[in-house]
């Protein structure tokens, strides 16, 4: 019976070519509206490190006092000092700090320019912490970190400009003038936002390109790339050395915590840190501390763009609109028939089966709303870019998903907005409908 | 026309009325707020930055070497004399940042040494004494920076200026009620005191964030080359001769040094290529809410003529039956073209409501301004039309239907 109908849908289709062209371009154009902007709000809003989101926590702790902070929150980084000295204190699984870098390179030859590649300065555990895949070697050792070492990791993407793609750990990269020895080279990985340095405000930025021991770039002094701030009344001295053990802020720093009772006990030795810190005299006010997981910081940190979601939200509404129409439209269409139904049902057919043909020819309706939207959606994807910034714009992309659900939105939504106008069909009275004719 | 039997016809087609008129309503609501939002970005959009755009580019060169803050000081200074020598070029000058860049170092303003919060925040450029001059702004009281208050210092040492020049904007937040030339401000983390010695007409700040509207036009000219890991280049170039120094410009500076890198992609920016970047969301934003906006408009039309069309057909026997007794073609013209107003100020009616409270929403989200009134009755006007306009085609069918269809069965 289904393929029957699906056939009666089809004839029907043909038999009012205007009222179903108008009826599928009002689905195809909704739901295109609605998946294109799904699309970027789904790049932009997802959970960057799905696995382990609710272990890994970034730490602020409140160095300005209630006079300088804003509205009670800490600063959104730490000192140079407070993130070495909780590193150093080594009281959660893992940790680890960094500051955003962007030394120039120097390639090997005589006719290459050098050129600018970003990433960050940071320790061992940032790479098991946030679980970078590597391509060749790995991670350098936490001795390297106090060593000192001239180490460096460097992208998948840096490796393949630099050396061609081959494997080239153990070879040298020569940054700001200081030759560091590659010990690993990584997967293509760029977790989307870039949650761990949300500071920089590098949220959407491109890949990074290689990763350096936080140690040592402080001592050869390469400076933050990214933000560095003092706040409004701090003094911040002359100088680089009164700089890094001033207090103004340049460092995130994250730990990993197995559980809720870690998590706990790490906010409790924070709160005793700051605690420290008061009576020391360096801090004049009670502790004031945050311990936020990804999804808090991200929240928090509002990264998905406004614009993102206020076009979301206008396409939805956009789409509502397109299926009142369509409610409007199938009514029209159905009832026209009430002469076919009065028949249909003086032989005999229960109304089930009036229910049943309805259905699956306004489902046939929306299949073909789908096709023409999943067109539009592609169309639009590739108009992304003329919307949205570049950085944010290549995140959103066609990819099975995507499709399955633009058609299925298609088929379902259509079926839902046909509820209606089939109750209204089945109500016919055969009666009625034979003696009017 | 007579309302009442009209009111009567609409209570035997309820469910297509009501459909129509929420049509209406959900498409005010939407396009309301759409046109709101395209009015605001395009406002944003079309703010003047206070400089000479159409002839101004800047250059972005990183150092190879960051090590030695007074080789890169020598080597700024003889930049700007190779690139003030240009032909093409007629004035240029050093900066850490500029109008419209979206970053930059802003800086908490403050009249007490020992105030606890800010009065305001402001730009930082750095600037020297052709920077005026390369940008295209005017004084509009004070004097200039003489060569010799040029000072230069690396990002981490503090900041000693004795002199600034302030943005007319700042001025006026500053004082509001008198003149700020001469008198002291605090724009060092509350180290020294700075004397304004120049205001400046119009001058945007780097700052495009919405959280920075309050200080978009609050600029602080510090007079010092930053002797950071990087410098901008602000080059103002002849009359109608932007693209030749946007060329010889970098060739120009590798001449002077290869030891640094002008990136390919976006290394030598126009300004009109800086605004475009700045104002990228905005745009898009703008094209998207106009695109949905007609869309709308057309799917809303299309379905008042599909359900119209199906009325006309409905009722062609009685139309045949009015038009037997008398009614002529316009009274039916009239007869449709009134229940579709009568649908639409219902429509618009809710839909007004519906657009203000889904405004009074996005206030609270996300930091917009109040939907002025105008848009709403403007939407309102444009819907009404619309639905005129959409109605006509089905009510003139149907006034071309002939008496002789009241004698036919169906």
């Amino acid at each position: 019976m289904f393929a029957y109908y699906f056939q009666l849908g089809l004839r029907s289709l043909r038999r009012h070519p205007a009222l179903t062209a108008l009826m599928v371009m009002a689905i195809g154009f909704g739901v295109a509206a609605s998946m294109i902007t799904w699309s970027v709000f789904r790049a932009v809003s997802g959970d960057p490190i799905p696995g382990k989101s609710s272990q890994l926590y970034t730490v602020l702790v409140d160095n300005r006092g209630p006079q300088y902070n804003d509205g009670g929150e800490p600063p959104e980084a730490l000192t140079y000092t407070d993130a070495t000295a909780l590193v150093a204190a080594h009281k959660a699984t893992r940790q680890t700090l960094l500051y955003y870098v962007a030394p120039s390179v120097l390639p090997e030859g005589d006719q290459s320019l050098p050129f600018i590649a970003h990433g960050y300065a940071t320790n061992a555990d940032f790479f098991s912490m946030f679980e970078v895949p590597f391509e060749y070697g790995g991670a350098w050792h936490a001795s390297d970190d106090e060593g000192r070492a001239a180490v460096a990791v460097i992208s998948h993407e840096l490796n393949q400009q630099l050396f061609g793609g081959a494997d080239s750990v153990g070879r040298g990269i020569t940054m700001d003038r200081h030759t560091y020895r590659i010990v690993g080279v990584t997967a293509h990985w760029d977790p989307q936002p870039r949650f761990y340095d949300l500071f920089s405000g590098n949220g959407f930025g491109d890949p990074v390109q290689l990763y350096l021991p936080f140690s040592r770039a402080v001592d050869v002094q390469m400076d933050t790339a990214g933000r560095n701030n003092c706040g409004s009344n701090v003094d911040f001295g002359a100088g680089r050395d009164a700089w890094l053990h001033g207090e103004c802020v340049w460092v995130p720093v994250w730990v990993e915590l197995a559980d809720q009772a870690a998590a706990k006990d790490y906010r409790e030795f924070l709160t005793n840190y700051a605690a420290e810190q008061q009576r020391a005299g360096r801090f004049h006010w009670a502790p004031n501390v945050r311990l936020r997981d990804v999804n808090d910081w991200l929240d928090y940190k509002h990264v998905v763009p406004p614009e993102s979601r206020i076009s979301l939200l206008v396409a939805l509404g956009f789409f509502v609109i397109c299926l009142v129409n369509t409610i409007g439209l199938l009514l029209a269409k159905f009832m026209r028939r009430a002469a076919e139904i009065g028949v249909r049902r003086a032989l005999g057919a229960p109304r089930r089966e009036i229910y049943h043909q309805f259905l699956v020819e306004a489902g046939t309706v929306g299949l073909a709303g789908g096709v023409l939207g999943l067109l539009l959606t592609a169309l639009g994807m590739l108009g992304v870019g003329l919307l949205f910034e570049p950085e944010i714009a290549r995140l959103a992309h066609l990819d099975f998903s995507l499709v399955a659900m633009t058609l299925l939105v298609a088929i379902v939504a259509t079926v839902l907005a046909a509820f209606y106008p089939t109750w209204r069909a089945a109500r016919v009275q055969p009666a009625w409908q034979l003696k009017s004719n | 026309m007579q309302i009442k039997p009209i009111l009567t016809a609409m209570r035997h087609h309820k469910a297509g009325t009501v459909l129509i008129a929420l049509q209406i309503a959900l498409t005010l609501a939407i396009v309301c707020n759409a046109l709101f939002i395209i009015q605001q970005r395009t406002a944003r959009m079309s703010r003047p930055s206070g400089v000479d755009e159409a002839n101004l580019f800047v250059i972005r060169s990183d150092w190879t070497d960051k090590s030695d803050a007074q080789r890169i000081d020598a080597q700024m200074q003889a930049d700007l004399i190779a690139l003030r020598q240009l032909g093409s070029v007629q004035d240029a000058a050093p900066t850490n940042s500029f109008p419209l860049r979206g970053s930059g170092w802003d800086n908490f303003i403050k009249l007490q040494p020992d105030q606890v919060k800010m009065t305001t925040d402001a730009a930082m450029f750095f600037s020297d004494d052709h920077t005026l001059a390369t940008l295209g702004t005017h004084l509009i009281a004070g004097r200039n920076f003489t060569a010799s208050e040029i000072g230069a210092q690396r990002p981490r040492d503090a900041m000693h200026a004795a002199q600034v020049i302030i943005s007319k904007d700042l001025a006026r937040r500053l004082y509001p009620d008198g003149s700020v030339l001469g008198k002291t401000i605090y724009v060092s983390m509350g180290r020294g005191p700075a004397t304004v010695i120049g205001i400046t007409d119009t001058l945007q700040a780097h700052m495009i964030s919405s959280w920075a509207n309050a200080y978009a036009y609050n600029a602080v000219l510090v007079p010092a080359r930053l002797l950071n890991d990087y410098t901008y280049y602000l080059v103002r170039a002849r009359p109608g001769q932007l693209d030749a120094a946007m060329r010889d410009a970098p060739k120009a500076l590798y001449a002077q040094s290869r030891m640094r890198i002008i990136d390919r992609k976006d290394g030598v920016m126009s300004f009109a290529q800086v605004r475009q970047r700045a104002y990228e969301r905005d745009l898009g934003m703008a094209i998207l809410m106009g695109i949905i906006s007609v869309v709308l408009l057309a799917i809303t039309a299309a379905g008042i003529v599909g359900l119209t069309s199906f009325w006309v057909g409905q009722r062609r026997k009685q139309i045949g039956v009015r038009r037997a007794l008398g009614a002529t073609r316009g009274d039916i013209l009239h007869y449709f073209l009134t229940e579709n107003l009568l649908i639409g100020f219902g429509g618009v009616l809710v839909g007004a409501v519906l657009a203000i409270g889904i405004n009074l929403w996005m206030v609270t989200q996300f930091e917009m301004a109040r939907l002025s009134l105008v848009y709403v009755v403007s939407g309102v006007v444009v819907l009404l039309l619309l639905g005129q306009g959409a109605v006509l085609g089905p009510a003139l069918r149907a006034s071309r239907v002939s008496p002789v269809e009241a004698t036919r069965s169906v």
